[in-house]
C-alpha cells in the first residue's frame, strides 16, 4: 500500500546541515479532541518544531497539565491514544522522532475501545 | 456509627449519607470516569482515583465533600533501566514501568497527618508526606530482586491492593500481592521481607503450592484493636493469622464457599469476620444464585450464613475485593456488587437494606 500524505517528511529527510536553519521555518499546528477539554484544558497551539517530541515539548511547557493525558511515565505516547501528523499516524510512539513539515497538522485523539 | 458512605463505581463516585429517612444517594461526581479506589485523609479531604481508559490514572482531590474536584499529581514511576529485563514472569510479557492502576490508598500515622500510602499496578508502592501534594516510589520494594516473581492475577499486572499499616506504630506496614503474596516492613518501608508460611495456592503443582511469593490473597485485612490478628480471603478459600502474618491458617469450613475477593474484620474483635462467597474461582457468582454473606465470630471455628435482606433467586452478584467495608464501630457493614446493588447493615450483618439496585459496576465502597 501506498502512504498518502501531503508534506510529511521523513526522519532523514532535511540535511543536518540545514536542519536548525529548517527548523525555524517550520510551525506545526496541534489540536486534541473536544472529549480531553473536558478533563483538562488543552486549546490549539501553533508552535515552532522540526519533530513530535519539540512540538510536544513546547506545549506541554504551557500546559503541563495535558502531559500525563498524552504519554506514560516513560515518555511514551499512550497505548490508546492516537496522534495523527498530516494524516497519518504517528510512527515513533516511544521516541516521538518523527518529523515535522512546515505546516504540519497534529491531531491527537482517543483510539477506540473501551465501554 | 459512621453516617456517610463513599462508593466508587466504574462510572463515577456516588456519596451515600444517612438521613432522617435512611440511607440514600446524596451525591453523584465523577459521572463517566471509573473511580478504582477512594481516600478520606486525615484532615477530611476526598481522594479518589480516577482510571480513564484513554488518557491514564488520575487522582482527584475534594476538599468540599465531594462537591468541586482537582487533579492532583499521580504516583509517576521512574525511567526504566535500559536493557534491564522485568518480565511477568507467567505471561512472559514486559512489565510496564507506567502506572497502570492506584489499587490502594491508605492513612499513615495519625501523627503524621500528610502521610499517605498508594499501592498500584503493575506493583508499585509508594509514600506521600504532603497529603498527595508528592509521591515518592518505594525503591527498597520495588527493586527488591523478589519483585520480579510477583505476576498479574485478574490483571495483567501484577498489584498492591491492601496496606496496612499498624496502629501501634505507623513504621510497621504490611501489604498484600496479587499475586505476590504478604510483605511486611518494619523500618517505614526502607526494607522487605515476604511473609506467608502456611498460604497455600491449590491451583499449582504441590511442590510449589505453599510458595510464598507466589500466592494469591485476594484482600488482607487486620484487626485495629488487634493488630497482629490478620485475615485474608485468598483466591482458593480463607487464611488467618495470629501473628501478624507470619504463619497462616486455612479455614475450609466456610459456608456456602470459601471462594471471594472481599473480607473485613470488625475493628474491636479480630475473632468476628465477615466475607462475601462467590462460587469458585473459574464461575465467579452467588452461589446458587443467592446473595449472602458468612460470618464467623469464634476466629473462623464456625460460620453463619446472613441473607436477611439479600435476593435469594436468580440473584449473581459478585463483590470485589474493596466492595466490603465495616465502620469503626464494627455494627455498620455496607457492600456493593458488579451488578450494581448496594447493600448496608447496621446490626453487624444479621439484615441488610438495599440502598440501590442501579449502581454502575462497584469497585469500592468506604465509610467517611
Amino acid at each position: 500500500m501506498v502512504r498518502q500524505g501531503k508534506g510529511r517528511l521523513g526522519q532523514d529527510s532535511v540535511p543536518p546541515a540545514y536542519q536548525s536553519l529548517t527548523t525555524i521555518t517550520r510551525m506545526a499546528h496541534l489540536s486534541f479532541t473536544p472529549n480531553l477539554a473536558r478533563l483538562t484544558p488543552c486549546p490549539d497551539a501553533d508552535l515552532p518544531a522540526a519533530t513530535i517530541a519539540q512540538l510536544f515539548e513546547r506545549y506541554f511547557s504551557e500546559w503541563p497539565g495535558v502531559r500525563s493525558y498524552v504519554l506514560d511515565d516513560q515518555g511514551a505516547v499512550r497505548k490508546h491514544i492516537r496522534v495523527l501528523v498530516d494524516g497519518l499516524n504517528l510512527r515513533d510512539r516511544r521516541q516521538l522522532s518523527d518529523a515535522l513539515a512546515a505546516q504540519s497538522k497534529v491531531f491527537v485523539f482517543q483510539a477506540l475501545s473501551g465501554g | 456509627m459512621a453516617d456517610r458512605l463513599l462508593v466508587g463505581t466504574r462510572k463515577g463516585l456516588f456519596i451515600i449519607e444517612r438521613g432522617t429517612t435512611g440511607w440514600d444517594i446524596t451525591r453523584a461526581a465523577l459521572l463517566g470516569d471509573p473511580v478504582t479506589m477512594v481516600l478520606v485523609d486525615r484532615s477530611g479531604q476526598l481522594h479518589a482515583a480516577v482510571e480513564h481508559g484513554h488518557y491514564g490514572v488520575k487522582l482527584m482531590r475534594s476538599r468540599d465533600d465531594g462537591e468541586i474536584w482537582e487533579e492532583r499529581p499521580v504516583p509517576r514511576y521512574p525511567p526504566a533501566p535500559a536493557g534491564e529485563a522485568d518480565s511477568d514472569p507467567v505471561r512472559q510479557t514486559p512489565v510496564p514501568w507506567d502506572l497502570q492502576r492506584i489499587w490502594s490508598l491508605e492513612c499513615g500515622a495519625p501523627e503524621r497527618p500528610g502521610e499517605l500510602w498508594c499501592g498500584t499496578l503493575p506493583g508499585g508502592l509508594f509514600h506521600s508526606t504532603d497529603g498527595g501534594d508528592s509521591w515518592q516510589l518505594v525503591e527498597s520494594l520495588w527493586r527488591h530482586p523478589d519483585r520480579k516473581r510477583w505476576a498479574g492475577g485478574g490483571a495483567d499486572y501484577p498489584g498492591i491492593h491492601s496496606i496496612l499499616v499498624d496502629p501501634r506504630n505507623a513504621d510497621i506496614l504490611r501489604i498484600g500481592v496479587s499475586c505476590g503474596g504478604v510483605w511486611a516492613s518494619f523500618d517505614g518501608g526502607a526494607s522487605w521481607e515476604c511473609y506467608g508460611e502456611g498460604m497455600r495456592a491449590a491451583f499449582l503443582p504441590s511442590d510449589q503450592a505453599y510458595d510464598p511469593q507466589i500466592q494469591d490473597p485476594h484482600r488482607v485485612v487486620q484487626c485495629a484493636a488487634a493488630p497482629d490478628r490478620l485475615w485474608i480471603q485468598h483466591h482458593n478459600g480463607i487464611f488467618r493469622s495470629t501473628d501478624g502474618g507470619r504463619h497462616w491458617q486455612e479455614i475450609e469450613t466456610a459456608q456456602p464457599s470459601c471462594f471471594g475477593f472481599a473480607v473485613a474484620v470488625h475493628p474491636g474483635n479480630p475473632d468476628i469476620a465477615w466475607f462475601v462467597p462467590g462460587v469458585r474461582d473459574d464461575a465467579r457468582y452467588a452461589v446458587a444464585g443467592q446473595v449472602v454473606v458468612s460470618r464467623t465470630r469464634n476466629g473462623g471455628r464456625s460460620f453463619e450464613v446472613l441473607r436477611t435482606g439479600l435476593p435469594q433467586r436468580h440473584a449473581y452478584d459478585l463483590v470485589y475485593r474493596h466492595g466490603l467495608d465495616v465502620d469503626g464501630s464494627g455494627e455498620q457493614l455496607a457492600f456493593g456488587s458488579t451488578t450494581g446493588n448496594l447493600w448496608i447493615s447496621e446490626d453487624q450483618g444479621a439484615g441488610w437494606e438495599q440502598i440501590s439496585g442501579f449502581l454502575p459496576p462497584v469497585y469500592c465502597v468506604r465509610f467517611m
